[in-house]
């Protein structure tokens, strides 16, 4: 069956070669000049580079803050999305809207108003201060900053599988007696889980190396706020490629490694729904 | 726990298939119906309460900062700043580099959905994983990539130079940064659905004899325009708004290659706070305008519909 | 069947590649001189807006009378390194106005600029310089005068990161001299002095521009470390809220200009590039500096601006650190000084 449904439909050289060519021109040769310029440093350099502890300081600071921060946006954009969906009320237009708001605005931008936002003189920022808690500076701003980053990503790509489910089959559960928390969690997140997913691993991957907007509220503290695009940035500075380019590496191969569990995850899922057919 | 509630949705899939209605949330439905309505409210205004708040302070205060700021000085002194030449400018090598990064992202991402979703091959998911890949790598390294295989240091760089080709620190560099950062956003909304969509009809349909653009446009396109509609839109916004990996492109030629965030950047930098954020609010006008492109799509796609 | 697959792919791949190339091609430089009028590209750093904006108007006009020719000035700013850095890429810049010495050494180092071309120019090819001042709230709540008040535990500094702005490391290097004068040469004590500095910096902005927003826009902080044509350009927007304090012992910046030989070799652009540059030293030019706040490097000029320098402040040279090559090794390389200070 499978073997059949190969060969059916046409258009698989075309498109694969298509993708392949454009993946490569665009993606893979640039990457590619990435691991020559590691290659200038001895692996003794490399190793010593990446293990400096200012360095891996700040690899602790970008990856807990990108991955609380995307946790978040997976809860919020589901809650987001199936709130656009599932319910009409007013103003729901005006919000569907401004989801994509935090891409068009340029991150240096979104970085300075969210500072003066959440700076203990800022409107957020006031009201957190009166209980002892600062967020612009801190960690706490960092994760702001990347929650506004992140957002859309899980929203889009849950939203369209939500509207494509119709609200049948719950209803058919709901008369059948399952409670609310019963059909999310096995009519509706099965459906949404591949897209939740998707969102997350692109929005963690996002966060972890956005520099413009996080820069401005971070304080930029060696080993408390400083975040890895930062040293890299640094380290242009100084004119040196080989350090630069040898922690991007790590932080590439990191993103790499998670989008390909969270794609194999997904594949793992599509495979379920196949079995279940 | 999946498998039980597998057939259902497929079937779900099937029915909006041969009823043809592309199921819309605009035709709004009836929010869950069953036992107790009271419980089915409180979630429900507990779920657009909590959205509400958070787009508010995510969204609506950081825009109404920008606003606030651009309007610091007067009404004169926004007009000024928005109707410069450079601006101006700036505008326009915005809107070529994102319409370059559409067009481009577009064909790519339908050719590798439809690879991706419809075939069986080998080194599937690592190819999946690649695609991703722009969107991971950090807007710096993003730039820094082109200019370490087109910049003078590069082996390629004679050539280029006697071929009068110039790519990092010219427009084409602005393009190319903008096109990889926007690289997966059209083919990543694309492939969920497809996934989801499965390949029976495809299948179907090529039996019967359909070649591969009808194919794609009967019976795949209905299904994805939502979804690709949606990646246009991230694309677009994306691209209007990519500073990272274009700064370290573009040289900041001022009236060749800056592109609108780089020219706030430059403002700001210059110290000049208001035409900053008006210039910004020329970004936030050009995203609403997307916006409302799209909800008249939207609307033309259900009035359509509503009429069979 | 498979045979044909391959063969789609590899049509659909070179297909691709071929339009690519044209479409690259196409998008090509465009021919430099229209209508004979000479372009030059100018790259900056980011405080010379202004600046430049103002002088490039002199100098078109100032071209035209003398020389009866057309020229149109390209203006690119950006961090001083990080145009430095574009340049030695293949930026093509005809000449470069700079914020320090060792950005310009860099695009020397890449062969686009020749040796010596720091006396091409006078007053080592600095028309203008600077130098680094305080910037507090008005009335000067918590009596900043001096470095010594800094490393008092009441106070909060404001400063870029020396690792990332280059204007920052004279901020650094400034404290560094006035701590060096306190304890003559007792470097461990001279060091604890900074570091004790560094330990009051609340918050480290990866540039001047975001530090000036950290302390202007932000309210955090008590003394802003700024340069003084920055601190000037804060205080134009909202005169009744800040002073500037000028400490006892502060630094002479000297922003380098530098013509880039390769490029105007390349382009024919010489002589224009040599007149761009020596015009900065004009009376008029001077003054337009003065203007801007920089401090004009002709001595009488800089006399008429003495209302608004203070020239009294007792200004050590980067020449006292032994130089840029070896005040960059020493204290901002990995590993140096400034590292130091934060480990541990």
């Amino acid at each position: 069956m499978k073997i059949k449904a190969k060969r059916v439909i046409p258009g698989m050289g075309l498109s694969l070669g298509v993708t392949i060519a454009m993946l490569s021109i665009i993606v893979l040769i640039p990457l590619a000049s990435l691991v020559v310029f590691t290659g200038r440093l001895s692996f003794r350099e490399f190793v010593d580079v990446i293990t400096s502890r200012r360095v891996l300081a700040s690899f602790e600071v970008s990856f807990v803050t990108a991955l609380i921060a995307s946790l978040i946006n997976a809860v919020m954009g589901v809650i987001l999305a199936w709130v656009l969906v599932r319910y009409d009320f007013p103003g729901r237009r005006i919000i569907d809207g401004m989801i994509e708001l935090p891409f068009a605005l340029p991150t240096a931008v979104a970085g300075i108003s969210l500072t003066a936002l959440t700076s203990d003189k800022g409107w957020i920022g006031k009201i957190f201060d009166k209980f002892g808690i600062k967020i612009a500076y801190t960690r706490i701003g960092i994760t702001f900053a990347l929650v506004f980053v992140g957002i859309p990503f899980v929203v889009r790509a849950v939203q369209p599988i939500l509207e494509k489910m119709d609200g049948t089959y719950e209803e058919a559960a709901g008369v059948m007696g399952a409670s609310r928390t019963t059909i999310f969690w096995k009519i509706i997140f099965p459906e949404i889980r591949p897209a939740v997913f998707t969102g997350f691993g692109l929005a963690l991957g996002r966060c972890i190396g956005e520099y413009g907007s996080v820069v401005f509220i971070a304080g930029n503290q060696p080993f408390k706020t400083e975040i890895t695009p930062l040293i890299i940035m640094a380290k242009l500075q100084e004119y040196d490629y080989g350090s630069a380019s040898a922690i991007a590496l790590v932080m590439l191969v990191f993103s790499f490694a998670l989008l390909f569990a969270v794609n194999l995850i997904q594949v793992h899922n599509s495979k379920i729904l196949k079995g279940g057919r | 726990m999946a498998t039980a509630a597998l057939p259902a949705s497929k079937n779900v899939k099937k029915r909006s298939a041969e009823t043809n209605i592309p199921v819309n949330s605009r035709t709004a439905q009836p929010d869950m119906i069953h036992e107790d309505g009271a419980g089915a409210k409180a979630v429900r205004a507990l779920l657009i309460g909590v959205s509400i708040l958070f787009m508010f302070v995510m969204m609506v205060l950081p825009l109404a900062t920008v606003i606030k700021e651009a309007l610091k000085q007067g009404w004169a002194a926004y007009q000024k700043a928005v109707t410069d030449d450079y601006t101006r400018s700036a505008i326009i090598l915005t809107l070529e580099a994102t319409v370059s990064a559409l067009i481009i992202n577009t064909v790519f991402g339908l050719f590798a959905a439809w690879a991706i979703t419809k075939f069986h091959f080998s080194g599937k998911k690592v190819l999946t994983t690649l695609i991703d890949v722009p969107v991971t790598v950090s807007p710096i390294i993003a730039g820094l990539i082109y200019v370490l295989v087109f910049g003078r240091q590069s082996v390629l760089y004679p050539y280029l130079k006697q071929a009068g080709i110039q790519i990092v620190y010219a427009v084409p560099g602005v393009i190319l940064a903008t096109v990889f950062v926007t690289f997966p956003f059209i083919s990543r909304e694309l492939i969920p659905v497809l996934e989801a969509q499965g390949t029976d009809e495809e299948e179907a349909a090529a039996l019967m004899g359909a070649n591969g653009w009808t194919i794609f446009t009967k019976v795949t396109f209905p299904h994805i325009k939502w979804a690709f509609l949606y990646g246009v839109v991230l694309c677009t916004a994306r691209a209007m708004g990519e500073f990272g990996a274009v700064s370290v492109l573009s040289g900041h030629l001022r009236g060749k290659t800056n592109t609108l965030p780089l020219y706030v950047e430059v403002l700001f930098q210059g110290f000049e706070w208001v035409p900053a954020f008006a210039v910004s609010s020329i970004l936030v006008i050009m995203a609403v305008i997307i916006l409302v492109i799209r909800n008249i799509f939207e609307h033309n796609a259900k009035t359509r519909s509503g009429g069979i | 069947m498979k045979n044909r697959k391959i063969k789609y792919a590899a049509l659909a791949s070179a297909g691709i590649l071929a339009v690519s190339s044209f479409a690259s091609c196409g998008s090509s430089a465009s021919a430099e001189k229209e209508d004979g009028k000479i372009t030059l590209t100018n790259v900056s750093y980011d405080p010379t807006r202004e600046l430049y904006a103002a002088y490039n108007e002199a100098f078109v006009k100032h071209y035209k009378e003398e020389f009866g020719k057309d020229i149109e000035i390209t203006q690119s700013h950006g961090g001083s390194g990080k145009q430095a850095l574009e340049v030695a890429n293949g930026l093509e810049a005809d000449v470069v106005t700079l914020a320090l010495e060792y950005d310009v050494k860099e695009v020397q180092n890449a062969g686009l600029i020749e040796d010596g071309w720091l006396s091409e120019f006078p007053n080592d090819s600095a028309p203008y310089t600077s130098t680094i001042v305080f910037l507090v709230r008005k009335g000067n709540p918590k009596d900043i005068h001096d470095w010594d008040d800094l490393i008092r535990d009441d106070v909060g500094i404001i400063t870029p990161n020396p690792k990332t702005s280059g204007g920052a490391r004279w901020n650094y290097l400034a404290a560094w001299a006035y701590a060096q004068k306190l304890y003559g040469n007792d470097e461990a004590q001279v060091t604890d002095f900074v570091k004790k500095l560094f330990k009051n910096v609340l918050v480290l902005d990866s540039g001047a521009r975001g530090a000036t927003t950290t302390f202007v826009e932000n309210g955090q902080g008590d003394v802003l470390l700024a340069w003084e044509n920055e601190a000037y350009l804060s205080l134009r927007d909202a005169p009744d809220d800040y002073e500037i304090v000028s400490p006892s012992i502060s630094i002479l910046a000297q922003p380098s200009v530098a013509i880039v030989d390769e490029i105007v070799d390349d382009r024919g652009t010489r002589d224009a590039a040599t007149e761009y540059l020596n015009y900065l030293y004009s009376d008029e030019a001077q003054r337009i500096e003065g203007d801007n706040f920089y401090r004009p490097s002709d001595p009488d000029i800089l006399k008429e601006y003495s209302d608004v320098f203070d020239l009294d402040i007792d200004l050590v040279t980067i020449a006292d650190f032994g130089g840029w090559d070896e005040a960059f090794a020493k204290h901002f390389a990995d590993g140096g000084v400034f590292d130091k200070i934060y480990e541990e």
